[in-house]
């Protein structure tokens, strides 16, 4: 199973209370995470990568057992303890503006 | 003090009645309400924020006001409206440089919202949808293959991209057609209550198209009117292009520009390429358009066909907002500000100008507004008028407070105070 961590915003938009779990089949990448994410929660289609290009929105980052994977590869495989479940997924809204 | 327009000056703005007593309620499309007659209960207010919506209710005195909200706080709710066939009915364009773009509707009044087709699936993949807030530029080879770019701030052709819904307009006989004026601009329409959105590329695909560019706030379709008397005839706004007119119920669009006279570009009386922003109409007589320009407040009455300057005897006629009586057609109101550069009252006096001749005289209206150290702005989607016999008058600062005159203007008092900045305002009247 999946740990995702979304910001407040996204957890409010989706009503969700804290990490999300998901199945992912197959390879897991960032891809294939935020695939799953949206298959199960609609409403958050477009608003972590973009609806037509799928690329991640600008103030958007991933960060990945203390490392930011924002400007990895989609379709690079996740590190064994995402996949495992051992650690999370976890989406961030940049400190930007106010 | 008048402050008088420059001449020759860069484009730079963001956004951005005649005889008293007229009789209208006997034209066609009039909406003349009177009180106890009409059964009417009072109105709601929609404020769309930079951090949420509110939603304020009175009865038809208008004078104790229960505040609600804040709905999708953090956010900016860049517009609301209600629709004219079921006032339950709400549209709302929520929106985050983070996040991007939500839309929201309510069937209950604002009680509850939803984001129309992105509920939970049970399953991963059961039936992915979501789709409420794609906003997909047409790219067929029918009607959109051609349209690929619009000029830039470099002059260079930039690439069509949605950034945000500024402006979402109901349809006027059914609540699940509405329309989005997006940025960049362009024109889409649900007629599923919002769970998917097609352009009407007609619009895009007029043949200026390439030549529109966006002003300082972006190259927003902020404006959207449909004519009461004919709801294929449709009007929209776009900064910093211009006013266009469909008659066709969105297929074919042209430019309504004739008449108007804009300073910070090469030939001022282009085309296209002028900073219109906003354009309202009385539903009685809908042949008569007001528009507050960058620059300038104009009139035309012949669906847009030709403009007149009718800014007459007002301090500044820079400003956003416009709006018109709903009984007395020749009655018409906009807030002066000083320039496209100072985004404030004059003299730090908060004054919205009435005129009663459709345009050229106009009066100061002051009574309950403030008098000093007041520098807000009213942005082009914050001024509303009610349809109570005793027209209401609404508008939103971006200081935060919501005024309303609960008798065309005479009076005035603050609804709420301390909201965060006020990007939009429209009005119910509710039975």
């Amino acid at each position: 199973m999946i740990r995702v961590i979304l910001p407040q915003h996204l957890r409010t938009l989706a009503h969700v209370d804290g990490e999300v779990q998901l199945e992912v089949g197959g390879p897991v990448t960032q891809r294939a995470v935020l695939d799953a994410l949206e298959a199960r929660y609609p409403v958050l289609c477009g608003t972590i990568r973009d609806h037509i290009t799928l690329k991640r929105r600008p103030f958007i980052r991933f960060f990945v057992c203390q490392e930011d994977w924002s400007h990895e590869s989609q379709d690079s495989p996740l590190p064994e303890a995402v996949a495992t479940g051992a650690e999370p997924f976890m989406v961030i809204g940049a400190i930007a503006g106010g | 003090m008048k402050t008088k327009k420059p001449k020759g000056k860069m484009a730079g703005s963001k956004a951005g009645k005649h005889s008293k007593g007229s009789t209208l309620s006997a034209q066609p499309g009039s909406r003349k309400l009177t009180g106890k007659a009409s059964g009417l209960r009072g109105v709601r207010v929609l404020v769309g924020t930079h951090k949420g919506a509110f939603i304020l209710e009175a009865d038809g005195k208008r004078q104790k006001w229960n505040v609600r909200g804040p709905f999708f706080s953090g956010w900016e709710i860049y517009h609301m409206k209600g629709s004219p066939a079921d006032p339950n009915r709400i549209y709302a364009s929520q929106t985050s440089g983070w996040f991007g773009q939500i839309l929201q509707r309510s069937s209950d009044g604002g009680k509850t919202w939803e984001t129309p087709g992105g509920e939970k699936m049970p399953k991963p993949g059961e039936f992915p949808t979501g789709k409420s807030n794609l906003f997909a530029y047409d790219t067929s080879a029918a009607t959109g293959k051609t349209l690929t770019t619009h000029q830039f701030y470099d002059g260079t052709q930039h690439p069509w991209e949605f950034k945000r819904v500024w402006h979402l307009e109901p349809s006027l006989t059914d609540p699940d057609t509405a329309y989005a004026g997006i940025e960049d601009a362009a024109i889409f329409r649900t007629t599923n209550g919002g769970q998917t959105w097609h352009e009407l590329a007609g619009l895009r695909g007029h043949n200026t198209g390439p030549k529109w560019q966006p002003g300082a706030g972006g190259m927003c379709l902020h404006t959207i009117l449909i004519d009461p008397s004919n709801h294929e005839r449709i009007y929209v706004a776009i900064s910093a292009a211009g006013a266009f007119r469909t008659d066709d119920g969105g297929a074919t669009w042209k430019p309504i520009n004739q008449g108007l006279r804009s300073q910070y570009i090469p030939d001022p009386t282009a085309e296209v390429g002028h900073c219109v922003h906003r354009i309202a109409l009385n539903r009685t007589r809908p042949n008569v358009l007001f528009m507050q320009k960058h620059w300038d407040v104009m009139r035309s009455d012949n669906h847009g066909d030709v403009w007149r300057e009718v800014s007459g005897n007002l301090p500044t006629d820079f400003g956003f907002v416009i709006d018109v009586h709903a009984h007395e057609a020749e009655t018409v109101y906009v807030v002066p500000i000083k320039s496209d550069g100072e985004h404030f009252p004059i003299e730090g006096k908060l004054r919205v100008y009435r005129s009663r001749t459709g345009g050229n005289e106009w009066e100061p209206l002051t009574k309950g507004l403030p008098q000093r150290d007041c520098y807000v702005n009213v942005l082009r989607d914050a001024m509303a008028v009610d349809q109570l016999d005793s027209c209401g008058i609404y508008f939103g600062t971006t200081g935060g407070q919501v005024y309303v005159s609960p008798d065309s203007g005479d009076h005035w008092a603050p609804i709420v105070s301390n909201l965060p900045a006020v990007l939009s305002v429209e009005v119910q009247t509710l039975q």
